[in-house]
């Protein structure tokens, strides 16, 4: 007998696997983008399940808010490629099907190995995570303070990356 | 527990009762619970949308020295009911060539999104729909949703101006987040939690008070996220016709007109209950309804505030809306965020006259240097302006020869 | 705690269902009598020329992608905030790093002319 929370996810998992099929599947590039959008909301109800607030909401808002929007306009901004004509598979599909389920199959058999394998939920605490922990541990010498520091200048390098990509340098210097 | 000290607490307790007596599983009481205050949440914000039209109509109709609607019933009070039943019996022209999918789901999405903030708000001490420990988050991941219903609506019309419109949702509805996120971060430095109640709780001191300047690039960046004037370039009826919602008709395109409302609405709850210190008042704590009453009021305040900003001031052009955007909220909110960091530390919150002091000090000082450096651009463009230059680059095409 | 995951959703659910069942009855009730006129293309009149999926401007694309990299960024700095009455002085100097860097990215935007709207 399956609970109600298990249900849940099996339901949520088959429609997010749906979505993310569709995604690559879509004729209409928009609809694949559209897809995309419900895949990550399954993946946002997934964190939820795992009592992970802070991660199912930053989910929806940085890739539904931000990553998907931006593919939306990317999209949107192509002209002559909104629907693919054409086949949607080559002639040798089967061979990563094979690989695919190879790999399926690999990792469930290294992963029933370890211990929690069985555990049929893990939240995150109590309380939900804590975010407070997670704030402290951010900017704790002893913590992550240089990952957190490197990711801002990570983030820089990746601006300074798309303005130079996208501002239009046939113009000359400004 | 009486019924006059927290009625909608006793309501809920009454009808907790009867569903256990009629010998239901808890978990069933609980999900009927949940499934009927959301229902009862959700359809008293859209019926809260009749009188929001029919006041936004009155009050700007004095703005501009008219009547505004009065024939139907006392002060026309009647009047959205009658609009409301004819828009509900119009025709629903689908336009040619559109995008059924995301023609039909953006009205919805649009809706949607703006009723799902009402799960967080707290109304009263006691009345709160979930206390959610990432609330400031989830408004903004839900406002996220509604810039979502936008884009479809405009790109699923294949209609120019809707699409124009699209982009016009992505190039503002996007940017207005950023320093909206960054003004939002002060109150929750000052918590120590995202918990709108929690937030709420805090403000001993209105966070209005000790952030003005943060709670004004609130309020300006969550008037651009409503998309309402002086930031309606998303619908704007002198370019782009009616933007976004041009293909629309009947109740698709009055739900966007909901929407709208809704939304306005929403921000002005928001606002006083992120700044304006929600419920809290004398009394509030041991009489919840009285907390309910103060909120109305603030909300109101802001509300109407709003509606006065709609009535008197034109529209922005879209390089002013980016630039006020990128160029001066942005960077003051992350000025903000910083200072206040460093004033936050050095005047501990146990001192919290000295505190608000130090604060009020220090969001002047800021705001008048960004003032300041602001006039200064603003005469150094108008210099460049005054030099004549030529409107439009047009290039005459060269002669072709006809021998060719 | 999964009790206010089960309100949420049922919210959302309810919040998109109401506008959803609005609709429909509206659809229902009203009259469908569509002409080739009425359902064409509205331009102020004229017909319409060309495909609707025009290409614009590149630079509200320009717009999308330094929201996306600020969005990510003030995502790091939501947790320092909520711990910020819990550290100390060092962290908030840490944090006043991040928001410098923060901010150098937005100078570099703005000399580059990526926020001019030209």
């Amino acid at each position: 007998m399956i609970t109600g929370l298990q249900a849940f996810f099996l339901v949520n998992a088959l429609i997010t696997l749906f979505a993310a099929v569709k995604v690559v599947s879509s004729r209409k590039l928009v609809h694949a983008a559209l897809w995309l959008v419900l895949a990550l909301m399954g993946v946002a109800a997934t964190f939820a399940m795992l009592g992970s607030r802070f991660f199912s909401v930053i989910q929806v808002f940085v890739y539904i808010g931000a990553i998907a929007t931006l593919i939306i306009v990317a999209v949107m901004l192509t002209r002559n490629s909104m629907e693919d004509v054409g086949p949607q598979v080559n002639r040798g599909w089967w061979l990563p099907l094979v690989v695919v389920v190879l790999l399926f199959v690999g990792l469930v058999v290294v992963l029933s190995g370890w211990g929690d394998f069985g555990l049929s939920t893990r939240t995150v605490g109590a309380e939900g995570e804590n975010v407070m922990e997670l704030g402290k541990a951010l900017v704790d010498p002893n913590g992550f303070v240089l990952p957190f520091e490197i990711a801002s200048a990570l983030l820089l390098g990746a601006m300074v990356a798309a303005i130079y990509l996208a501002t239009d340098r046939k113009e000359g210097k400004r | 527990m009486s019924f006059w000290i927290d009625p909608i607490n006793f309501v809920i307790a009454w009808l907790k009762g009867l569903l256990e007596s009629w010998g239901l599983q808890p978990g069933l009481v609980t999900f009927v619970m949940y499934l009927i205050g959301a229902f009862v949440t959700t359809l008293l914000a859209m019926l809260l949308v009749v009188f929001l039209i029919w006041l936004e109509r009155k009050l700007i109709g004095r703005v501009q020295d008219r009547l505004g609607p009065n024939r139907l019933g006392p002060w026309g009070i009647f009047q959205t009911f009658a609009d409301m039943l004819k828009i509900f019996t119009k025709e629903h022209i689908t336009p040619d060539g559109a995008d059924g999918v995301a023609y039909n789901l953006a009205p919805v999405i649009s809706v949607g999104a703006v009723l799902m903030v009402w799960a967080v708000i707290p109304f009263t001490a006691t009345v709160v729909g979930v206390d959610f420990n990432a609330g400031v988050l989830y408004l903004m991941a839900v406002g996220a949703l509604g810039e979502m219903g936008v884009i479809l609506a405009g790109w699923g019309s294949n209609n120019k101006y809707a699409m124009l419109a699209a982009f016009r949702a992505v190039a503002q509805l996007i940017s207005y987040e950023v320093p909206m996120v960054l003004a939002l971060m002060i109150p929750v430095m000052f918590t120590g939690s995202m918990s709108l109640q929690a937030l709420v709780k805090e403000q001993d001191i209105w966070f209005i008070f000790l952030a003005p300047v943060a709670a004004l690039i609130f309020f300006i960046s969550s008037i651009a996220e409503v998309g309402r004037t002086p930031f309606d370039l998303v619908e704007s009826e002198s370019e782009l016709v009616s933007g976004f919602n041009i293909e629309y008709s009947g109740l698709k395109f009055g739900m966007f007109y909901v929407a709208d409302f809704l939304h306005a609405f929403t921000i002005s709850l928001l606002f006083a209950a992120l700044y304006l210190g929600g419920w809290r008042g004398p009394g509030a704590e041991q009489y919840p309804m009285l907390g309910f009453v103060y909120f109305a009021l603030k909300t109101a305040v802001v509300y109407f505030i709003g509606i006065l900003m709609r009535a008197s001031l034109p529209r922005f052009r879209i390089d002013q809306m980016m630039d006020l955007n990128w160029k001066y909220l942005t960077p003051l909110a992350l000025v903000l965020v910083a200072a206040t960091a460093v004033a936050g530390k050095i005047v501990p919150a146990e001192m919290a006259g000295l505190r608000l002091v130090v604060m009020l000090a220090l969001n002047g000082i800021i705001f008048a240097a960004a003032d300041r450096l602001m006039t200064r651009r603003r005469s150094a463009r108008r210099q460049v302006a005054q030099a004549p230059r030529p409107v439009a680059h047009y290039v005459q095409p060269a002669p072709t020869d006809p021998g060719d | 705690m999964l009790d206010d995951w089960l309100y949420l959703g049922i919210f959302t659910v309810i919040s998109l269902f109401l506008p959803a069942a609005a609709i429909t009855i509206a659809a229902l009730l009203s009259p469908k009598k569509p002409d080739p006129l009425k359902t064409s293309i509205y331009e102020c009149g004229m017909e319409t020329v060309g495909e609707t999926w025009i290409q614009f401007k590149p630079q509200y694309y320009v717009y999308a992608l330094v929201y996306l990299v600020f969005d990510v960024e003030t995502i790091f700095l939501y947790p320092w905030a909520v711990a910020y009455n819990q550290v100390g002085l060092f962290a908030v100097v840490e944090a006043l790093l991040f928001i410098a860097i923060l901010l150098g990215g937005l100078l570099y935007a703005w000399r580059k002319g990526a926020l001019e709207w030209a």
